[in-house]
């Protein structure tokens, strides 16, 4: 056991299982820093949320242990570890007002009325809910609900706060407003926040970490911007943004670029980042808005042809659908700039990309976790 | 004038826009009637007229003015504080009307109604209306003191004064163990008759008692209904309503067969020895076999709104209470309970209530001393025939309920109240 002086979490080797036939969790190992936003993305049932779950302490684990400050707390009862968390439905309490629920914290802590009473109307303030302590929270807004969540969460003052997928219930514009309200609490008051959320765009805004879940396992922790731009395999890929995927087999492999033989036999090199080896199945991930149309020589590592299917007019860009080796649900990005390409439904095109910009990973089915 | 009727709002045909709606909805409003109508009906004719009329019995007092209405006329004009007999004309009056009376058997009544304020006073009836045939005139007041002396007693005479109008205070008085004496004055009954007040307050207490102990039998058992997963909460359900779904009299029987002294429960015990064969115990016709036997047939009424309510607390308000660092114990007791509140008050009003009434199970199992107050009623409407004691009985036992209803109400509110 290394023990590394800042982490505020430790996952070592835990193992989860309800039934004792099959694993929710595989062998999780995780440190998370102090002051991080930590957000566990994936797919419902990946495991994240019973993560979360043994993190709290509302799930034991099955098997390895869970370090919370260097102290493992597979033991220590949920009221004792002393962590925030902020519940999918808000969790007040409805029999309580505002500053009942938010109180409740710091009584059951034995702080002395003024305290209390002091720490309330300061989180309250913080929030921007001054003036609705007295209320219930039936008579609030679905967004001042979780205002008031995220206050109870942080009211005493933990190092931790869990986030069980907080926005769920909110419209889509409020969601975003509390997206930068949470991330700017994060940033003042400089929690550790780790976060569940099925939601990529969420996760991408706030994030300063994020661990991709699918299946029980990690399949890559990384900060946002290097998720998108080079995740490791081809779920990943998939998950984090739209992406393109064309079906081959390696060739060659060439230091950190590899040949591969499309399945309607062209070729591409691409960077090489995740295959098994020469004459393996690899699946090339390639971002829409990295493919020129007609491309004007130089830029283009790799040339191929397509047919356009389909055009959606979205106004600042132009979708185009279209079929690249075999793959008819190809998505290029032509954006309505002065001198863009006209494309015709029906037409064959000419489509250009960088090798950097496609990345050869693992063929589906072979997906596993990064060593 | 023109101005506003200019104001007012209408369709695109020119009707007002208000007319136009009360159009619209009353058509609705008579579907939603007529759909009602059949029950409505049903209930005024079978259950609301035949409760007015045997409410109205509980002051009704036309049997004394009917049988004897020359009576009940004539006495009118006489003094009844004063000290003198009545006058000969209310003799005779009374002579001719028990004549009328024994001619159509009638006169049994009004001497049993008489009777329940003043002992004797139907056999005084009895006698005279026999021999009061052969008076055939003058002087009526000493042939009747002739036939039985105690026509010449005051206090029948303003006994008869007193209860020949149409309406009476009596059998309310008699419910709350009072009765008016000679001198109209409220007295107690005498110590043997005091039976009502007494049989109140053990129907309040052991209804309180019995709804006490099924809210702590029933909580626990409504948490696990509501907390435990599917398969085993459908597994409980069923144990909880299939003595609910089985005959009230199987159940009340059942608890006689376990519980009275040659009983299988006294036999268990003297077989292990814990009991003498003479030290059996007694454990129904008497209160405790009421306890037992009515918490066990009132429980799910207990568990049922419990269990409803419980099921719409979320678990993540357990867990958040935990998480903000409450132990179970302060967990469960200040988030837990308070949300059960309304489930509490809707279980322990619907089995006070119903327990306050009840009548087939304290008469089956509650012997002389679980008996409730419904018991005695029952024997006034069927045995005694005193159709008004029973009425006034029952209209104090629904004047208690409602008013512990509103209480309740006060205190509780009924709109939270949820009965699944």
């Amino acid at each position: 056991m290394i023990e590394s002086g800042s982490s505020v979490v430790r996952f070592d080797r835990v193992q989860k299982s309800y039934d004792g036939e099959t694993l929710v969790i595989k062998d999780l190992n995780l440190e998370i820093e102090a002051g991080e936003f930590l957000t566990m993305l994936g797919p419902s049932g990946s495991g994240k949320t019973t993560c979360l779950m043994m993190l709290a302490g509302f799930e034991p684990a099955t098997h390895g242990e869970i370090y919370l400050n260097g102290r493992p707390i597979n033991n220590v009862a949920p009221h004792r570890r002393d962590i925030g968390m902020v519940f999918q439905n808000y969790a007040l309490f409805p029999h309580m007002t505002v500053a009942e629920n938010l109180a409740f914290p710091l009584q059951v802590r034995r702080l002395s009325r003024a305290d209390v009473q002091a720490r309330v109307e300061r989180v309250l303030h913080m929030v921007r809910l001054s003036g609705f302590g007295s209320r219930r929270p039936a008579q609030l807004s679905g967004g001042q609900q979780q205002r008031v969540a995220v206050a109870r969460a942080l009211v005493f003052e933990p190092a931790l706060i869990l986030m069980d997928e907080p926005l769920g219930a909110l419209d889509k514009n409020l969601r975003e407003e509390m997206q930068y309200e949470i991330k700017h609490i994060h940033e003042t008051l400089g929690v550790t926040v780790i976060y569940v959320t099925h939601d990529q765009t969420e996760a991408l805004t706030m994030s300063s970490r994020i661990a991709v879940f699918n299946d029980g396992v990690i399949q890559q922790l990384a900060a946002p911007s290097v998720l998108y731009e080079e995740p490791e395999n081809c779920f990943v890929a998939q998950f984090i943004g739209e992406n393109n995927r064309l079906q081959g087999t390696v060739e060659s492999v060439d230091g950190a670029f590899c040949r591969v033989a499309l399945d309607d036999g062209e070729r591409v090199r691409a960077l090489n980042v995740n295959v098994d080896g020469e004459r393996e199945p690899t699946t090339l991930s390639l971002r829409p808005e990295r493919v020129a149309i007609d491309p004007k020589g130089e830029a283009a590592d790799n040339v191929v042809s397509g047919r356009v299917e389909e055009l959606i007019y979205l106004g600042d860009h132009i979708r185009a659908r279209l079929t690249v080796a075999g793959n008819d649900a190809f998505i290029v990005k032509v954006p309505n700039a002065q001198g863009h390409a006209s494309l015709r439904e029906g037409a064959r095109v000419r489509l250009g990309w960088a090798a950097e910009d496609c990345r050869a990973l693992d063929a589906p089915g072979t997906g596993s976790a990064p060593g | 004038m023109s101005t506003t009727t200019d104001r007012v709002m209408r369709t695109a045909d020119g009707l007002p826009l208000k007319l136009s709606l009360q159009k619209a909805l009353a058509r609705s409003r008579l579907r939603a009637a007529l759909l009602v109508l059949p029950l409505l009906g049903f209930l005024v004719v079978a259950f609301l007229l035949p409760i007015g009329d045997m409410l109205f019995r509980s002051v009704d007092n036309r049997i004394v003015g009917s049988i004897l209405p020359r009576t009940a006329l004539a006495i009118q004009g006489w003094d009844a504080d004063g000290t003198e007999l009545p006058g000969e004309a209310v003799f005779e009056a009374l002579v001719r009307d028990m004549q009328a009376a024994a001619k159509e058997r009638t006169l049994g009544r009004a001497a049993r109604r008489l009777n329940y304020e003043k002992p004797g006073m139907s056999s005084l009836f009895r006698k005279s209306g026999r021999r009061a045939k052969r008076i055939t005139g003058p002087s009526w007041r000493d042939r009747l003191i002739g036939i039985d002396k105690r026509w010449a007693d005051i206090n029948v005479w303003r006994l008869i004064h007193r209860e020949s109008g149409a309406l009476t205070g009596s059998y309310f008085l008699s419910a709350v163990d009072l009765s008016l004496n000679d001198r109209a004055e409220l007295v107690r009954q005498p110590e043997p008759r005091r039976i009502y007040l007494t049989l109140f307050g053990r129907t309040v207490w052991m209804s309180g008692l019995i709804t006490v102990l099924c809210l702590l039998l029933a909580y626990p058992v409504a948490y696990l209904l509501a907390t435990q997963p599917l398969r085993v909460s459908n597994l409980l359900m069923i144990l909880v309503l299939l003595p609910f779904w089985t005959s009230l009299l199987v159940r009340t029987t059942s608890w006689i067969a376990l519980l009275q002294t040659e009983g299988v429960l006294n036999d268990l015990l003297v077989f292990a020895g814990l009991i003498s064969e003479d030290g059996r115990l007694q454990m129904i016709h008497n209160k405790f076999g009421t306890f037992v036997a009515m918490v066990h047939i009132l429980l799910p009424f207990m568990i049922l709104p419990l269990y409803s309510v419980m099921k719409t607390i979320p678990p993540s308000l357990m867990r958040a209470a935990r998480s903000l660092g409450a132990t179970p114990f302060t967990a469960f007791v200040r988030v837990y309970m308070p949300n059960t509140v309304s489930g509490v008050g809707a279980g322990c009003i619907m089995v006070f209530i119903l327990s306050i009434g009840y009548y087939i199970t304290p008469a089956l199992v509650g012997g002389r001393t679980g008996t409730f107050i419904s018991n005695f009623i029952a024997i006034h409407v069927s045995e005694t025939l005193n159709w008004g004691l029973a009425a006034a009985l029952g209209v104090l036992l629904l004047g208690l309920v409602l008013a512990l209803y509103l209480l309740y109400d006060r205190i509780v509110g009924i709109d939270n109240m949820k009965l699944g």
